[in-house]
């Protein structure tokens, strides 16, 4: 099978996050952070925030619809049953905060085909509610050759 | 901080972490939630999410370098898969350092596999003026 490349710079619609607190609190209780900024209203307002602080990662919460969208896409035709996530970056440019509403961007920046290996990779870019970027990511997806 | 320096986590996962992290983080692949589905695709049981443990990487430089505002960049390569109940082990060192910003490389281990490799971390340094 050959992959199709046709859709390389495929740009998706933006999808809106609202950040929730108690979302926050959830992602940080599941993920074993102990830091009051992500757990405690109080604590995080005594450090300047407006409200809890999300861990770094917490990029995957708003930025994972994204992601699904583009994996699930016909036109790229991923086999989701074969699929590996193989490489993932993140670069974080703000701290994010319950309240904020993060509008996410995925572009298909690449796919390539290795011995049979097929090779997705998305670029996603969160900007908050004043037009500031808050986190860059890039998703590397692998779909293994059929046995 | 100088070059060469280390960093370490360990964190054993328990049996119901990846339910946790499912609705945590919206990944209801059945892979990580549901035992017969997982021996049925071919894996020894259900896995770790690799987002899960790419967060315990994050955390171990979060928490050595002082809060979520330190940690500018990450990036992992997934090998392997990660397992509950065994205790993982994450290790980073400093590799380069400037004024205000360090490089430290990473990996994570469980039961002596790797199933994060060529972590790459950029950390900002508080100014010292």
């Amino acid at each position: 099978m050959t992959v199709n490349t046709h859709t390389i710079g495929k740009r998706y619609e933006p999808l809106v996050y609202a950040v929730g607190r108690e979302k926050i609190v959830e992602y940080a209780l599941a993920t074993g952070e102990t830091n009051p900024l992500h757990l405690d209203l109080a604590a995080a307002r005594a450090a300047g925030h407006a409200d809890v602080v999300a861990p770094p990662m917490f990029a995957v919460v708003y930025q994972g619809r994204s992601v699904t969208q583009a994996m699930f896409d016909p036109e790229l035709g991923i086999d989701f049953a074969r699929l590996v996530h193989g490489e993932q970056a993140f670069r974080w440019h703000r701290l994010v905060v319950a309240g904020d509403e993060l509008s996410t961007t995925l572009t298909v920046s690449d796919i390539s085909e290795k011995m049979e290996i097929q090779f997705y990779a998305f670029a996603t870019e969160s900007v908050n509610q004043r037009g500031e970027t808050v986190c860059t990511g890039t998703w590397t997806n692998i779909v293994r050759p059929p046995q | 901080m100088r070059s060469g320096d280390e960093i370490e986590l360990k964190v054993t996962p328990d049996r119901y972490v990846t339910v946790r992290y499912a609705g945590a983080s919206g990944d209801f692949n059945p892979i990580h939630i549901d035992e017969e589905f997982a021996r049925q695709v071919g894996l020894p049981g259900r896995i770790l999410h690799g987002l899960w443990t790419m967060a315990q990487v994050a955390r171990a430089h979060t928490e050595a370098f002082g809060g979520p505002e330190s940690l500018a960049s990450l990036s992992v390569q997934f090998r392997g898969m990660g397992v509950m109940e065994q205790e993982i082990t994450v290790r980073g060192t400093v590799t380069e350092l400037e004024p205000e910003q360090a490089v430290v490389s990473s990996e994570a281990t469980q039961a002596g596999k790797r199933i994060i490799r060529n972590g790459r971390a950029e950390i900002r340094l508080p100014r010292s003026d």
